[in-house]
């Protein structure tokens, strides 16, 4: 990040335009798909960033990231279940469980390392699925409707597409922002540091565990809010949202991306869906398209596409 | 002697059913330059990790300025003034010099738990790294990634990371791996330099540094400490002879 009209920042630089600009595009063309897929693309981009602190800077292989999505989105839909509307009290406990969730979960899964970890955390995030397609009274296995959207007092409408569009926006560059100064903080170069030489750091007097955990819970918090956004997007949250497929498609657009970049995440977001969308539309079975373009992106491009772009810059 | 820095009581370590560290027994004087020789397999690096809390004794106790810190973690006794460097080089690899110095510093001042303020940007950390960078002559080349750093350089760099976490007791383990005849002349003239602020507990194989720098000298063979003394003394002992040095006589003399 050196250069600042560097390959790299004029893609980001364009790709945030181009999220800025969409409603425009959309009303003036008359396009609602595309303002509807793109809200989808920013959630998951921002769950997405939310992978990326602990994965591309904390070196944390989370397999089991979807279920913060499943936890934020069933905050908010249980609570509106039970009749409290108001997003100023969903919003937040939608937060404060993916919290307590990720800190019960790092601490028992930071005892583990390496292939252990990945196998814990999908383990439990297994098992967030199976509890929430136990849950008889909030739908089960068909999941549960969420008939009324978060309702933030006249202050913002969700259910107005535009509105909501620039909230998730919002979210997505508040979150990338925060991520960008935990990232260059004390405590981002401690994280980074125990990715690199977790030995090494503690032979210089840092608690590894306790950073872990805590950059943990910062990342699952983050994937929380996103969780909460995607309910009230789709108006439904069923435990599928949780399915280990889901926390693999997060790891995807990571690395497609480009891990341990500030925009990565956003970038292979866009791109995954965006080819998922492009790609079904051409044949059912896109997935057969789809796999081995990624395998020679993860192959022959290391550090995914912003690696890609670094590389052609230099030559 | 006044109570030493650094006391091995008894130190007892296996490895399946092999005695790793055999009922060891060490004394530290602070100020001196300590140096515990021994052939491959003689279980220093063993020790050394003991000390610094990456490995756990199966009995024994190790006491730093008379405090029992047996059962302390790595970071906990890191907090206590004990630095490592490690015989194979073990930096950060993706970060400069500059910041894995500056993380040293960090870890001895204040918490980490600040996620706001630019890091970077800290001046008392920079500085203290680049105090440390300008000790073991890396001053020039704080922002080159230490993956572009030469063998040499890591190996000073080690030693940087050691001194920034202001340590009262530095465990060298065997600073002198791996380099050529001028770096490890380097390496020598350095520590002769720093021997006079901090304590030192210096594994080596060049017998020649050893004897250099040495204020006294353990051998340890087989986990078992079979003499320590003075450079002089270590040099007649005849069971270290017989041990150790037979084949390297030469050298010894020399040095």
């Amino acid at each position: 990040m050196k250069a600042p009209f560097s390959l790299r920042n004029i893609v980001t630089a364009l790709v945030v335009a181009g999220l800025v600009l969409l409603p425009l595009y959309s009303s003036l063309s008359g396009n609602v798909f595309v303002l509807t897929l793109f809200t989808r693309i920013i959630i998951l981009a921002l769950a997405a960033a939310s992978l990326n602190l602990m994965m591309g800077y904390g070196g944390m292989m989370s397999f089991g990231h979807a279920a913060y999505l499943g936890i934020g989105g069933y905050a908010v839909g249980m609570l509106a279940q039970e009749g409290i509307g108001s997003g100023f009290v969903q919003f937040p406990v939608a937060l404060a469980a993916s919290a307590l969730y990720a800190l019960v979960i790092g601490a028992l899964s930071l005892r583990t390392r390496g292939v252990y970890f990945i196998m814990i955390t999908l383990a439990f995030a297994q098992m967030a699925y199976y509890v929430a397609s136990g849950l008889a009274r909030y739908g089960g296995d068909d999941g549960l409707t969420v008939y009324k959207r978060s309702d933030f007092a006249g202050l913002i409408n969700l259910s107005n597409r535009v509105q909501f569009y620039y909230l998730c926006l919002a979210c997505l560059l508040g979150v990338i922002f925060l991520i960008w100064r935990i990232v260059n903080s004390r405590f981002g170069l401690v994280v980074q540091g125990l990715r690199s030489n977790e030995q090494r750091m503690q032979a210089i007097g840092f608690p590894a565990k306790r950073y872990q955990l805590v950059c943990f819970v910062i990342a699952g918090t983050m994937c929380g809010l996103a969780g909460a956004l995607l309910a009230n997007n789709t108006d439904f949250i069923s435990p599928a949202v949780m399915y280990w497929t889901r926390s693999g498609d997060l790891m995807v657009m990571v690395i497609l991306g480009g891990m341990g970049t500030l925009f990565g995440p956003v970038i292979g977001a866009v791109a995954y869906l965006v080819l998922e969308e492009m790609l079904s539309r051409v044949t059912e079975y896109w997935a057969m398209i789809m796999g081995p373009l990624l395998l020679l992106i993860v192959l022959f491009g290391r550090g995914g596409i912003m690696g890609l772009l670094g590389r052609f810059e230099r030559g | 002697m006044a109570d030493p820095l650094l006391r091995v009581e008894k130190l007892v370590r296996r490895f399946g059913g092999i005695l790793a560290t055999d009922h060891v027994s060490l004394d530290v004087a602070k100020g001196e330059l300590h140096a515990i020789i021994g052939p491959n397999g003689a279980g220093k690096t063993t020790l050394i990790s003991q000390l610094t809390g990456h490995l756990a004794p199966h009995s024994g106790s190790v006491f730093l300025g008379g405090r029992d810190i047996t059962g302390l973690p790595a970071y906990r006794r890191s907090a206590l003034g004990l630095a490592r460097s490690f015989q194979i080089t073990s930096l950060l690899p993706d970060f400069t010099a500059a910041d894995n110095v500056a993380l040293a510093a960090q870890a001895h001042h204040g918490h980490s738990f600040r996620f706001w303020a630019n890091v970077r940007k800290e001046k008392a950390l920079r500085d203290a790294a680049q105090a440390a960078l300008n000790r073991v002559g890396l001053g020039g080349r704080a922002d080159v990634l230490v993956s572009r750093l030469s063998h040499g350089e890591q190996r000073e760099l080690e030693l940087a990371v050691a001194l920034a976490t202001r340590p009262q007791l530095l465990l060298l383990d065997e600073p002198m791996a791996g380099l050529g005849v001028t770096e490890s002349a380097r390496m020598v003239k350095l520590l002769q330099e720093l021997r006079r602020e901090v304590t030192i507990v210096l594994v080596e194989h060049d017998m020649a540094a050893v004897f250099a720098l040495a204020d006294r000298i353990s051998v340890l063979v087989y986990g078992r400490v079979i003499a320590s003394g003075a450079p002089a003394d270590i040099r007649q002992n005849d069971e270290v002879k017989r041990a150790y040095l037979g084949d390297q006589h030469v050298v010894v003399k020399h040095g």
